[in-house]
C-alpha cells in the first residue's frame, strides 16, 4: 500500500484545470453574491415593515438549509417544469456550472448580508449623527460613511466567509462540474488509488486557503492599520 | 404521465407514498447528526487540551488537525476517510490474514459518522480552546495555590465554566453539523437527502421533493435553535448580560 506520486505527475494538468474551475466558481459567486449582499443589507437596515421580514426570511432560509439541497433544488428541481424548458433561461439552468454559480452566489449573499447587517449596526453612532448634521442622507450617507466603515468592520468575518465559499465550491462536483474535487474524484475512479489525487487536491485547497488568508490580512492591514496589534 | 398524484398521497406513509422512505431517511440523518456531534465534542475537548498543552508535539498535532479541517472541503475529507479508510483497514487486516483474505467493508453509517465526527471535532476544538482561555487565569492560579492538582482543577474549576462559555459556539457547530450530514449522502448512505433524491427521480417531481426536503431541514434547524435557546437560558443564569 505505498503511495505512488507518479499518479499525481501524470494527472497534474487535470488537477490544475480543476483548480482553475474552482477559482472561476469562487470569483463568479463572489462577484454576484457580494453586491447582492450589500443591496440586501442596505434594504434590511432601512427597517421597512415589508422588506425587512422578507429579507430576514430569505437569510434564515438560505442559512438554515444545506447548500447541497439548494444546489439540487436548482439543478434537478427546475427540470420538473416543462414550460421552463422552452425559455432561454433553460440554457443556463441545465448547466451544472451555472447552477453552482447561482446557488453559491445566493448562499453567500445570505451569509454576507447577515455579516454586513451586523457591521452596519456597529458603525459608531456619533459618526452617523455628525454626517446627518452636515445634511447627508440616503445614498450619500451610505456611500461616504456607512459602507466604508461597515465594510472595514466586516472584513475579518468576510474573509472567513470567503474561505467557507471556497470549501463550498467543492459541492459543485455533485452536479457534474469538474472542479478540483470533481477532478480528483475522476482520477481516483480511473486509477483506483484514493490517496494520491485526494491528498493532492487537499494540498491545493490548503495552498489557496493560505493565499486567501494572506490577501485578507494584507487588505486588513491596509484599510485598518490602527487596529493591528504589534 | 398519469394523473398527478395529490401532495397528500405523495408523502403518505405506506406503499403508494414516499412518506415512510423519507421518514426512514430522516431517522438515519438524525442519528448521524447527534452521534457525530457527540463524538466530535469529545474529540474537541481532547483537541483543545492538546492545543494548550506544554508538549510541543501535542500542540503540533492539534494545530495540523484544525488547519486541515479548516482549509480542506468537508466533502474531500469525507471521501478521503471513506474510500481511503477502507484501504487502510484492509492493509492492516492483511498483516494478519494475508493479502487475499483481507477484505474490509465498512458500514456506510459508521464511515459517515467517523468522517463527520472528524470534521466536527476540529470545530469543537476551536470552540473549547476559546472557552478554556476565557476562564480567568487567576482562578487557576488560586486553585494551584490551594494545592489542587491538574485533574482536580479540570473537574472543579475549568469544566463547569468551560461548558457554559462554550455553549453558544457549540450550538453553532451543532447547526453546522446538521447541514454537513447532507454531504454524507454522496458516499451512498441512505439518509434523508439520498432518500429524497430517489423519490425525486422515481416520481419525476424533483422540485416538489427537494422543496419539501428544504422545509424539513428548516424545521430541524428551528427545533434545534429552540432547544439551544432554552439551554443557553438555563446555563447562562446569573451571568452578566452584555
Amino acid at each position: 500500500m505505498g503511495l505512488d506520486p507518479t499518479i499525481i505527475l501524470d494527472y497534474w494538468p487535470a488537477l490544475l484545470e480543476g483548480l482553475a474551475t474552482t477559482l472561476a466558481l469562487l470569483a463568479l459567486s463572489l462577484a454576484i453574491g457580494g453586491p447582492l449582499a450589500v443591496v440586501l443589507a442596505m434594504a434590511w437596515s432601512a427597517r421597512s415593515p415589508l422588506l425587512s421580514p422578507l429579507i430576514a426570511a430569505f437569510c434564515y432560509s438560505f442559512r438554515g438549509t444545506p447548500l447541497l439541497v439548494q444546489l439540487f433544488l436548482l439543478y434537478y428541481g427546475f427540470a420538473q417544469f416543462e414550460t421552463l424548458k422552452d425559455t432561454p433561461l433553460w440554457a443556463l439552468l441545465k448547466e451544472g456550472f451555472w447552477c453552482a454559480v447561482i446557488a453559491l452566489a445566493v448562499n453567500t449573499s445570505a451569509y454576507t448580508a447577515v455579516i454586513l447587517d451586523g457591521a452596519l449596526r456597529a458603525v459608531p453612532r456619533g459618526e452617523v449623527e455628525a454626517a446627518r448634521a452636515c445634511g447627508m442622507s440616503g445614498l450619500l450617507l451610505y456611500r461616504r460613511i456607512l459602507l466604508p466603515k461597515a465594510l472595514r468592520i466586516a472584513l475579518p468575518a468576510y474573509g472567513n466567509e470567503v474561505i467557507l465559499l471556497l470549501k463550498a465550491s467543492s459541492l459543485a462536483s455533485t452536479v457534474t462540474v469538474v472542479e478540483l474535487t470533481g477532478s480528483a474524484r475522476e482520477i481516483f475512479e480511473r486509477t483506483y488509488s484514493p490517496y494520491e489525487p485526494l491528498l493532492a487536491a487537499g494540498a491545493l485547497y490548503l495552498v489557496v486557503t493560505f493565499l486567501l488568508t494572506r490577501i485578507f490580512r494584507a487588505v486588513e492591514q491596509r484599510l485598518t492599520p490602527q487596529r493591528q496589534r504589534r | 404521465m398519469a394523473e398527478d398524484p395529490s401532495l397528500f398521497l405523495l408523502f403518505s406513509v405506506g406503499d403508494r407514498g414516499w412518506g415512510d422512505e423519507l421518514l426512514a431517511g430522516l431517522w438515519v440523518t438524525l442519528r448521524l447528526w447527534v452521534l457525530s456531534f457527540a463524538i466530535g465534542m469529545v474529540i474537541g475537548i481532547a483537541g483543545a487540551g492538546a492545543k494548550l498543552s506544554h508538549l510541543r508535539a501535542l500542540r503540533w498535532i492539534a494545530e495540523t488537525y484544525t488547519t486541515i479541517v479548516r482549509g480542506v472541503p468537508e466533502i474531500l475529507v469525507i471521501f478521503l476517510l471513506y474510500f481511503g479508510g477502507a484501504q487502510v483497514l484492509q492493509a492492516i487486516l492483511a498483516l494478519f490474514v494475508g493479502e487475499e483474505d483481507a477484505f474490509v467493508d465498512i458500514d456506510a453509517f459508521a464511515a459517515g459518522t467517523a468522517a463527520l465526527a472528524f470534521v466536527c471535532g476540529a470545530y469543537c476544538t476551536e470552540v473549547f480552546r476559546g472557552a478554556i482561555q476565557a476562564v480567568p487565569h487567576g482562578q487557576i492560579e488560586a486553585a494551584e495555590a490551594c494545592g489542587m492538582h491538574r485533574p482536580l482543577i479540570w473537574r472543579r474549576i475549568l469544566l463547569p465554566q468551560v461548558l457554559r462559555i462554550a455553549l453558544p459556539g457549540l450550538g453553532n457547530v451543532f447547526l453546522t453539523v446538521q447541514k454537513d450530514t447532507a454531504i454524507i449522502s454522496v458516499v451512498g448512505l441512505d439518509e434523508l437527502v439520498r432518500a429524497t433524491a430517489i423519490a425525486a427521480s422515481a416520481t419525476r417531481l424533483p422540485f416538489t421533493f427537494y422543496l419539501a426536503l428544504a422545509a424539513l431541514f428548516l424545521a430541524m434547524t428551528a427545533a434545534a435553535q429552540i432547544g439551544l435557546y432554552f439551554l443557553e437560558r438555563r446555563y447562562g443564569r446569573g451571568q452578566l448580560k452584555h
